[in-house]
């Protein structure tokens, strides 16, 4: 069987624009919440959020690296964020001068939750205020979840399978997994794949607000919002980026001499059959998920060192738990379990990538990232290491990563640094 | 350059992100400056509202360098 291992790694964070910048503030416990800049928020229930910082900032993001000023105004921030952090991917990798056999061999599957709704909103001011006619000619390309995956291809001349998962909260899971797939079934011998995203605006805030999703009583406290596990948190917090990794055959990647991070060696879906935002109250399609991503790497639960949890900072953090509790049993004691979401926020259709990424960094680098914020752990995390605070040294040779959506969308991947 | 041309070159540089002396009056918008026909349509549109001038279809499809966007909205600005 085709193995797929990854090559690359691209990151654009709330806590820094690139791989590297981000890790050092997540290991450091920094939160990327602040009060909401982009937009006037103060008529919002929830007025924070975790934004990619401007280029000045300390560990701010600079667009202009990679990304063409034209393209700049015709998309979406989601789009931006993507080809960027596609763009780190594939020189991390080495393969931004590939020649044209290999091209045709490299795809793309770098999907978004939501995809370009800041846009959305404006353009649909300037239809009602301006007219028909005003209405940008870029507009529908410039919001298309799929652009991220087109604009890469485009830019990087990649003729390989050109694909764009759209799972809400799951897609940088499903992205990945699926990449990986079709890297397994022969389709491609490499893909970038990930997930972006940006709904940063007016419409995204207070849908979500409204929705009873989003933390809405820390607007004085943001970085203190995102609290997963905590007895009181109450609701996610907004971010906004993009992860995408450099999935590649293993003979492929060993024949060039590519640096070899880790490998893909388990993924699991499920649906959970129940409600639109709430989870399964036992948990049944995480179990599944992941119990089906377990069985996939041939692996048992004591295998696995670390979990990148979903951990919104919502009342389903000890849902999710009580079945990682569950699944485990008495390999509970032995992992390290820990939600990045309480420094970066939630990315939605980003998460899964950029959290794939950390369990990567954690197994390079022998760290796990803290879960920031937890000074009061709720009832049913007991017995259970969320690595409260700050990063941990340990030995991390294989990372579970989970990510939930509404809809019941759940996905779990499972990594192994490589022997 | 008229005030109007200085302000036709300043909308194509914004809009197509292309080096300021590189909008000649004689540069095509299409060969010479990298646009492709929706940037056109929005570059038209940047006109008629930097402008208050209708530029219909008809006439959009024919400019198609600097030097035919500056005469069309000389020659119809209200």
């Amino acid at each position: 069987m085709r193995r797929v291992v990854v090559t690359g790694l691209g990151l654009v964070t709330p806590l820094g624009g690139d791989v590297e910048t981000t890790w050092k503030n997540i290991l450091a416990g920094k939160s990327g919440a602040t009060q909401i800049t982009r937009f006037d928020a103060s008529d919002q229930k929830c007025r924070i959020a975790c934004e990619v910082k401007p280029p000045e900032h300390e560990y701010g993001f600079d667009p202009n690296l990679r990304v063409d000023h034209k393209v700049q105004r015709q998309v979406d921030p989601f789009i931006i964020f993507g080809i960027d952090a596609a763009g780190q991917a594939i020189e991390d990798a080495g393969l931004e001068h590939a020649d044209e056999a290999t091209r045709m061999r490299f795809g793309c599957s770098i999907g978004s939750g939501i995809g370009g709704l800041p846009g959305i909103e404006k353009e649909s001011l300037v239809l009602a205020e301006k007219g028909p006619g005003r209405v940008s000619p870029h507009f529908v390309h410039g919001r298309l979840i799929n652009l991220v995956s087109g604009q890469v291809s485009i830019k990087y001349g990649l003729m390989g399978p050109n694909h764009a998962v759209v799972t809400a909260c799951s897609t940088g899971a499903h992205s990945i997994g699926d990449a990986a797939r079709m890297i397994r079934d022969d389709d491609a011998d490499i893909m970038l794949a990930g997930g972006a995203e940006s709904a940063l605006c007016p419409l995204g805030i207070a849908g979500f607000a409204q929705a009873r999703a989003l933390n809405m009583s820390s607007n004085d406290a943001p970085e203190k919002a995102s609290r997963p596990y905590d007895k009181d948190r109450d609701g996610f917090v907004m971010g906004e980026g993009a992860g995408v990794v450099c999935l590649e055959e293993y003979e492929h990647a060993k024949a060039r001499g590519a640096k070899i991070y880790a490998e893909v060696v388990g993924y699991g879906l499920s649906g959970d059959a129940y409600h639109v935002t709430a989870p399964h109250p036992e948990g049944l399609g995480a179990y599944n998920a992941m119990q089906m991503a377990l069985k996939k790497a041939g692996m048992v639960p004591a295998d696995i060192d670390y979990i990148n949890a979903h951990g919104t900072s919502t009342m389903a953090d000890t849902i999710e738990l009580a079945s990682v509790k569950r699944l485990f049993g008495d390999a509970i004691s032995t992992v390290s379990m820990s939600s990045t979401k309480s420094a970066i926020g939630h990315l939605l259709g980003g998460a899964g990538a950029v959290e794939a990424i950390f369990c990567i960094l954690a197994m390079r680098d022998q760290i796990v990232p803290p879960t920031i914020n937890l000074d009061n752990p709720d009832e049913g995390t007991e017995g259970v290491d969320l690595v409260p605070h700050h990063a941990k040294k340990r030995k991390v040779k294989a990372v579970l990563n989970n990510s939930f959506g509404f809809g019941g969308t759940n996905a779990s991947i499972v990594l192994k640094a490589m022997d | 350059m008229s005030e109007i041309a200085e302000r036709v070159k300043k909308i194509v540089v914004e809009h197509l992100g292309v080096e300021a002396d590189k909008v000649t009056e004689q540069a095509s918008f299409i060969d010479d400056l990298g646009a492709d026909s929706l940037d056109i349509v929005e570059l038209v549109m940047a006109f008629e509202e930097e402008f208050s001038v209708e530029i219909p279809d008809d006439a959009a499809e024919k400019i198609a360098t600097v030097k035919d966007a500056i005469d069309y909205i000389e020659a119809n600005k209200g």
